[in-house]
């Protein structure tokens, strides 16, 4: 058992902040993506309130609250998932490393293969692994059986997955376990090499050896992704973020440090939350 | 107490939903029991028809005079005396009910008519004579009779015994030089035809071209008249060929006596075939069906359709459908992709797909009528001015043909096909959408690369669905393209090999033509249960065969959809 693995049985006792620092200090060029005044429209309904959020390059940001609070709406405004529904409308500003990224002038294909998303419910196409994880190249015009090949091992190994299923890449994704589909679809996200990582939950649906496969591949990533991921896990997002947010009906209510916000929250809302006193 | 408990019983039985459970079952199974029955009908009546029953011989003697009766036993019934004395047969008055026999006696040229009822009373024992024959003439129907001799060129080859098997080995030849002949008639000279029109219509377009100046058209025409010479000439080879043929076939004759005692003699060329049926053992008798059965399925008609094969009828009815799929298929995906993932959807989009369910519920005719007003006339039309106007006012393709016939069923099972695809792509999953969308995938990619590959089954339940309405169909059709009789398939071994503007059979108008236009329906209802049978069975195979595929490709895209 190595260092992180302990760290996962642990839970989240007192000691599992221990020797990790405070790095709310930001200078400008560990900021990835920058909210601004963020407003969120279903139709009428409005779904985020002045959201103000700057997320920090190469670390793990998770954001919690109670179910609607509109925190996986947030995460999909980051790659304009948003879109695709008709009636949603978006105030504000969201800049990718000093990019407005709801310009005209933006090319969604192109942000959506530098902001790549993983989703609550495993969605493997129903292709084979190979041509699950080469599906991202091929779009971007990749012919070689050789770099294909070199690629889908790579993101395969990245993604732990790789010893599981190298003798049968040609088998359907849909033969796979729900933990296995989850990774492979986190190494189908990250064959594309993109800058930032959404994950909606993507745990919730796994059971909890997978859960921790899936927990200590984000401990892994963060090394090169900036990875942002929404859970209903409290001791999830202790254990696998840097920093965490808390929202309330579409507000952003407290943003910091994890081992702040887990510690000695600012707000008297995230304490209760934190501590299951919300409801 | 003991009445309070059964009705108790009676209510518990309702709740518990016994009922309707009972109702459901009943329902199914009546369907089922229809369409066995249906199907076992058709089947009784239609393969019936090929087999051989005994010639059967016996004497009437209703009436003044003895009569010799010579056929085969149809049908027999049971009536009322009443309804036999009504149609002028004599009954002891005593006699209720009479057994009466209808028998199929053939000789249509020499007696008028080929079947005729008899009273079971009035007719003497059966005997079934061995010299008895049955021949299946090119005209006129069967004929009956016992056989004397066989002929060649006048002098008696074969009495007696012999005689029948003389008879087959004589048959086979004659029949192989009416095959070679209607080769040579079909293939040869109708090619040598074809080449013949085509040099007219060459010599009609250099007239129509203006700025020809007289010496230069005039060597233009002596060239083709060159060439329509040398046709003429390979014609005259040919129909001296055919002639010899035709002239070697009618060598052979046979001599037979019929039932009412006259000696005719028929020439082997007029006869398809010959049966003994009363020397044939059941072996026999199983061959002699699976030859009548494979001319059914193989041969030309014969005699208005009542008699000779459904091939044409087939053939047409099988092209027909395959060209309408390969229309309706991406005409119905297009707009179903169109509609469901790229049109806006709101009030418009709304009352396109209610027309376009409501297309579905037109009455077919009224497509029969659109489709000769504007696939015919006007386009046909249009193509004839502008392609073909050498030909003119022959029409090319501003008549009925098969492409229009085609085009007007794909018309009819569009909205099949576009409820069926629209209904797949909105069962493909909103997950794979985005999964796609989320790598960089624009819509169009989304688009083709998963969601279009997932409802192929989907597309192939549609399509299923619109073959089998459209293989049945047939009012619209003879509008636009179906004839009684079209003696070419539509289809040669010259290029363009298959030919659009020729008017198809079809089995569906070939069962109407045959069953209500037929001059002897009494002797083609067979033939109609016959060629309904071989249609319900062309329908299954070709949905089988689109089942098939589909299943393979549910299996390749499995689960995606759960």
């Amino acid at each position: 058992m190595n260092e992180q693995q302990q760290s996962l049985t642990h839970g989240m006792g007192a000691g599992m902040f221990e020797g990790r620092k405070s790095t709310l200090s930001l200078s400008r060029e560990d900021i990835t993506i920058q909210v601004k005044d963020l407003n969120l429209f279903y139709g009428k309904d409005q779904a985020l309130k002045n959201v103000n959020l700057q997320i920090p390059s190469k670390r793990v940001t998770a954001f919690i609250g109670p179910s609607g609070c509109g925190k996986s709406t947030l995460l999909r405004c980051f790659n304009r998932m948003n879109d695709l529904i008709d009636i949603c409308r978006i105030e504000g500003a969201i800049e990718l490393e000093g990019r407005e990224i709801y310009d005209a002038s933006v090319d969604v294909p192109e942000l959506r293969r530098r902001v790549g998303m993983v989703f609550q419910k495993p969605n493997p196409f129903p292709k084979s692994i190979y041509e699950n994880i080469a599906y991202g190249l091929r779009l971007q015009g990749v012919k070689s059986r050789r770099k294909l090949d070199q690629v889908v091992e790579q993101a395969l190994r990245r993604a732990a997955l790789w010893d599981e299923v190298k003798d049968r890449l040609g088998d359907n994704a849909l033969g796979l376990s729900g933990g296995q589909q989850q990774r492979l679809v986190i190494a189908r996200a990250i064959a594309i090499e993109p800058e930032v990582l959404l994950l909606d939950e993507p745990a919730s649906a796994l059971d909890p050896i997978s859960t921790a496969k899936i927990e200590e591949l984000i401990y892994e990533l963060k090394e090169e992704y900036t990875i942002m991921i929404v859970t209903h896990n409290m001791q999830q997002a202790a254990r696998v973020s840097d920093y965490t947010a808390y929202m309330y009906m579409g507000e952003m209510i407290e943003f910091g440090d994890t081992v702040k916000v887990f510690t000695n929250p600012s707000q008297k809302a995230t304490e209760d939350y934190i501590t299951g006193r919300y409801g | 107490m003991s009445k309070d408990k059964a009705t108790g019983n009676i209510r518990t039985w309702f709740k518990g939903g016994d009922p309707w459970i009972w109702l459901i079952g009943g329902a199914v199974s009546i369907s089922v029991v229809m369409v066995l029955g249906l199907l076992l009908l058709i089947a009784a009546r239609g393969l019936g028809h090929f087999w051989q029953p005994p010639i059967v011989e016996t004497y009437n003697t209703q009436g003044a005079q003895v009569e010799r009766v010579l056929g085969t036993i149809r049908q027999s019934e049971t009536v009322t005396a009443q309804s036999v004395r009504e149609a002028g047969y004599e009954v002891p008055l005593e006699q209720e009910l009479v057994t009466r026999y209808l028998f199929k006696l053939g000789n249509r040229d020499i007696t008028g008519s080929d079947f005729q009822w008899y009273i079971a009373d009035n007719l003497q024992e059966f005997r079934y004579p061995e010299t008895a024959v049955q021949l299946e003439r090119r005209e006129w129907g069967d004929f009956f009779g016992y056989l004397l001799r066989v002929k060649e060129a006048g002098e008696t080859v074969a009495e007696g015994d012999q005689a029948f098997e003389v008879l087959q080995e004589r048959l086979d030849r004659s029949n192989d030089l009416a095959r070679q002949a209607i080769h040579l008639e079909r293939y040869d000279i109708g090619a040598l035809n074809r080449s013949i029109e085509q040099a007219r219509l060459e010599r009609r377009r250099i007239e129509m071209i203006d700025a020809l100046d007289g010496a230069e058209r005039q060597t233009q025409f002596d060239e083709i008249e060159a060439r329509v010479a040398g046709y003429n000439a390979e014609y005259e080879v040919l129909r001296q060929e055919l002639e010899e043929l035709r002239r070697s076939a009618r060598r052979d004759s046979l001599v037979a006596e019929t039932s009412g005692g006259r000696e005719v003699e028929i020439v082997l060329a007029d006869v398809v075939r010959a049966s003994a049926a009363n020397q044939m053992s059941t072996g026999d008798k199983i061959v002699e069906y699976g030859h009548r059965f494979w001319d059914f399925m193989s041969g030309y008609p014969r005699e208005a359709n009542t008699e000779g094969g459904i091939f044409p009828a087939i053939f047409g009815t099988v092209i027909m459908v395959l060209i309408m799929s390969v229309v309706v298929t991406p005409f119905g995906v297009l707009a179903a992709i169109y509609l469901r993932e790229y049109a806006k959807q709101g009030p418009i989009t709304r009352i396109v797909r209610i027309s376009v369910n409501n297309l579905a519920g037109v009455p077919s005719i009224v497509f029969g009528v659109f489709g000769l007003g504007f696939f015919v006339y006007f386009l046909g039309g249009n193509i004839d001015q502008l392609f073909y106007p050498e030909a003119l006012p022959a029409p090319t393709f501003g008549s009925p043909a098969l492409i229009w016939a085609s085009l007007t069923l794909a018309l009819l099972t569009l909205p099949v096909v576009i409820v069926s695809t629209e209904e797949g792509l909105t069962r493909i999953p909103r997950s794979l959408r985005e999964g796609s969308l989320a790598l960089g995938a624009t819509k169009s990619e989304t688009l083709w690369k998963v969601i279009v590959p997932l409802s192929t089954p989907a597309m192939m339940t549609g399509l299923i669905l619109a073959v089998a309405r459209a293989a049945g169909e047939v009012a619209p059709l003879m509008l636009v393209g179906v004839v009684k009789l079209a003696p070419n398939l539509p289809v040669s071994t010259e290029p363009p090999f298959i030919h659009l503007d020729q008017r198809i059979m079809h089995l569906g108008f070939h069962i109407y033509d045959v069953g209500f236009q037929s001059p002897n329906v009494e002797a083609a209802r067979p033939l109609v249960y016959a060629t309904a049978l071989v249609l319900v069975m062309l329908i299954l195979v070709l949905n089988l065969t689109a089942i098939a595929i589909r299943n393979r490709l549910r299996e390749k895209y499995k689960s995606a959809g759960e």
